[in-house]
């Protein structure tokens, strides 16, 4: 199989379970899951469902109980602490609901700092960092600091800083939860546009709206994947780009 | 990620706090500086009584006597004294002129100038000394610090020159002639001015007249002990007027040099011990050479030195305590950054090395201030003593002062570093 086709996220009977005996809790209870290069999935389902369990695994933020992960092609089994990292840092872009951008730190240091970790020298840094934010569209705005941007601006940012590194997958858990309906729709958009050019994204959420905006849509509940419902092939525009082009036409 | 890069991030997290950082930074300046000012103010004493004693001459040998109870001279007064115990009568005044503190006469110091007997000494000069002494002159008093008596021999073994006017004589000492030479001190206290009308003049020593020829060059004044307060007189007028005719105070004596004060010293002790019938072990007079004395002062001001440096110690230990307080707080704070720079790639080294830093440039900033203070501090005289940097105080300190930081900032790093990035993020 090339790289071109090998799927970014091949999860094979995957549990994780918190707890021993009568106090047990499947938290994922065995989920079978291959998301292709260029896919746009949204996870969705309620609160503990096993959603964010199967992100922080799907993350590397977390390691399975049972069952095989491999992302890129790599197994993540039996990592230590620091190949985890150095894998996080080279193939998994993160966009979280509360930003998490450093504070006091401005946005293009923010957007350059996994390129820090992975070791770029700070000139080629400068320049990626400065393009990803031109890519979301804060090229005016990278001296300033978290504080001093709004929810949509720093939801951005954090996209740029997820962007950056060119991974192979960009994970978002809940991205909207925190911003109103135009920052929303703001950083729909924003997904919509890197899911045409070809990045493969994975969104949890809980809201419908971003569902409708994926190609594909997993529901959860206790632990389990329980529909797997397509809304665009892989290789066409995500649905909201398409829903846009026949009401233009 | 390179080293340059986590110093970046550490001057940042410094940075971002700065009063909190100006804070912790104070309990190492205090430290480090205090260590640089007590123990400057520990070797500048001890330099003081070093200068004072070396003033002396590194050949010169005192003579005192021991003050002894029964077994000074001869056995038979620890058996007097028993026998007193039991009322032994008419024997008591007889055993107790024995018993009485041995002394050291004018005989001893003759017999000391002995040049077959004590071929390395070169020169002897007894001591009287009289006990408060008022000096009046034209109505105007002062209380002597020091009144002494002896051979013209004493300037030369004490290393005294004349400021002004000339030195008594073996002429003037033979002659018991009431002649004095003083110290600056009183003749300034006597007469105002630099003191040189005195000369020629006559001052009543509690009401014995003498006659001063001379002032005696300055010798000034180290610690609280002032050299310059003191008279001194042909010894045998000193006893006619003021001193009597009893003990010897002491006896000074001068080596021929520097190399033979130990055997001179040996030779002393063999023609007094000969003298008074004694051993070295029943010894009722003790030779002290000036370089004994020093290395008793010496070894009493490093101890001083060590308990100085001590107490400043544990005020650097103490500033070293905040500075691991601060960066737990600062861990604690910084959880969630620090769960999204693991989520983003830092690696456990990484993280590592930004909070140490950050602890190690809080204490070498405060190493760095805290021994500008040190050696700001240590120009000024404190309490009678001119502090005299110690080299080794000002590098121990410094370096001390960043091994406490990278000590105390391993424990909040590794705390740091161990976050499981899932946990960290989750933290409110």
């Amino acid at each position: 199989m090339s790289a071109r086709h090998r799927p970014v996220i091949e999860l094979t009977s995957v549990t994780k379970t918190y707890g021993e005996g009568d106090t047990v809790v499947h938290a994922v209870a065995g989920v079978d899951l291959v998301v292709q290069r260029g896919d746009y999935v949204a996870v969705m389902g309620a609160s503990g469902s096993g959603k964010s369990t199967l992100m922080n695994i799907i993350g590397c933020l977390d390691g399975a109980t049972r069952g095989r992960y491999l992302l890129d092609g790599v197994d993540i089994r039996h990592r230590d602490e620091n190949q985890l990292s150095r894998i996080r840092n080279r193939k998994i872009g993160f966009i979280f609901q509360s930003f998490n951008l450093i504070p006091r730190t401005s946005a293009l240091s923010n957007v350059e700092l996994p390129l820090a970790y992975a070791g770029v020298k700070a000139g080629d840094r400068r320049m990626r960092a400065l393009a990803a934010l031109e890519r979301v569209g804060l090229s005016d705005r990278t001296g300033h600091l978290p504080s001093e941007l709004s929810g949509g601006q720093q939801q951005r940012v954090a996209v740029a800083r997820a962007i950056v590194t060119e991974p192979v997958l960009l994970l978002a858990d809940e991205p909207t939860g925190a911003l109103d309906s135009h920052s929303t729709a703001e950083v729909l958009d924003l997904f919509d546009e890197l899911s045409l050019a070809g990045r493969t994204l994975v969104v949890i959420t809980h809201e419908d709206d971003v569902a409708h905006r994926a190609k594909r849509v997993l529901r959860m509940r206790d632990g389990l994947v329980v529909s797997d419902e397509r809304q665009a092939a892989v290789s066409d525009p995500p649905p909201g780009v398409r829903d846009r082009a026949a009401v233009a036409s | 990620m390179n080293f340059l890069e986590s110093l970046r991030f550490a001057v940042r997290g410094v940075s971002a706090n700065k009063t909190r950082s100006a804070l912790t930074t104070l309990g190492i300046l205090i430290g480090v500086a205090s260590v640089i000012i007590l123990v400057a103010v520990g070797t500048g004493s001890s330099k003081a009584v070093e200068d004072q004693i070396s003033a002396l001459g590194s050949n010169t040998l005192t003579v005192s006597s021991t003050s002894t109870t029964g077994g000074g001279r001869g056995g038979p007064g620890g058996f007097a004294a028993i026998a007193a115990l039991f009322g032994g009568g008419s024997q008591k005044t007889d055993n107790g002129t024995k018993t009485r503190a041995p002394q050291l006469t004018m005989d001893d110091a003759r017999a000391l100038t002995d040049t077959t007997k004590a071929p390395d000494v070169q020169g002897v000069a007894p001591v009287v000394s009289a006990q408060s002494v008022v000096a009046t002159y034209d109505g105007a008093s002062h209380t002597v610090g020091t009144f002494t008596g002896s051979t013209p021999a004493y300037l030369l073994i004490n290393n005294d020159t004349i400021g002004s006017g000339s030195a008594f004589t073996d002429d003037d000492y033979n002659a018991h002639r009431r002649v004095a030479m003083l110290g600056t001190t009183v003749a300034k206290a006597l007469v105002g001015g630099d003191g040189t009308a005195v000369v020629g003049k006559t001052i009543a020593f509690n009401g014995k007249e003498f006659r001063v020829i001379g002032i005696l060059g300055a010798k000034g004044s180290t610690g609280p002990q002032d050299q310059d307060d003191r008279v001194l007189a042909p010894a045998t007028a000193v006893q006619d007027t003021l001193a009597g005719y009893g003990d010897l105070s002491s006896i000074s004596v001068k080596a021929t040099s520097a190399a033979t004060t130990s055997s001179a010293q040996t030779q002393v002790e063999t023609v007094l011990d000969g003298r008074h019938h004694t051993t070295s072990s029943t010894r009722d007079f003790s030779v002290f050479s000036s370089s004994s004395i020093l290395s008793a002062a010496t070894s009493s001001s490093a101890t001083f030195t060590v308990l100085l440096g001590a107490v400043a110690a544990i005020s650097l230990l103490v500033g070293g305590i905040g500075v691991m307080n601060i960066m737990l707080v600062t861990v604690t704070e910084r959880t969630r950054e620090i769960g999204i720079r693991k989520a983003i790639g830092a690696r456990r080294g990484d993280v590592i090395t930004q909070f140490l830093l950050e602890a190690v440039i809080l204490s070498m900033f405060g190493g760095i201030v805290g021994v500008i203070v040190g050696l700001v501090g240590s120009r000024f005289t404190i309490v009678g003593v001119q502090p005299v940097v110690a080299p080794y105080s000002v590098v121990l300190a410094f370096s001390v002062a960043i091994i406490t930081g990278l000590f105390f900032g391993l424990y909040p790093a590794n705390r740091a570093a161990s976050l499981r990035p899932i946990d960290a993020l989750r933290y409110e």
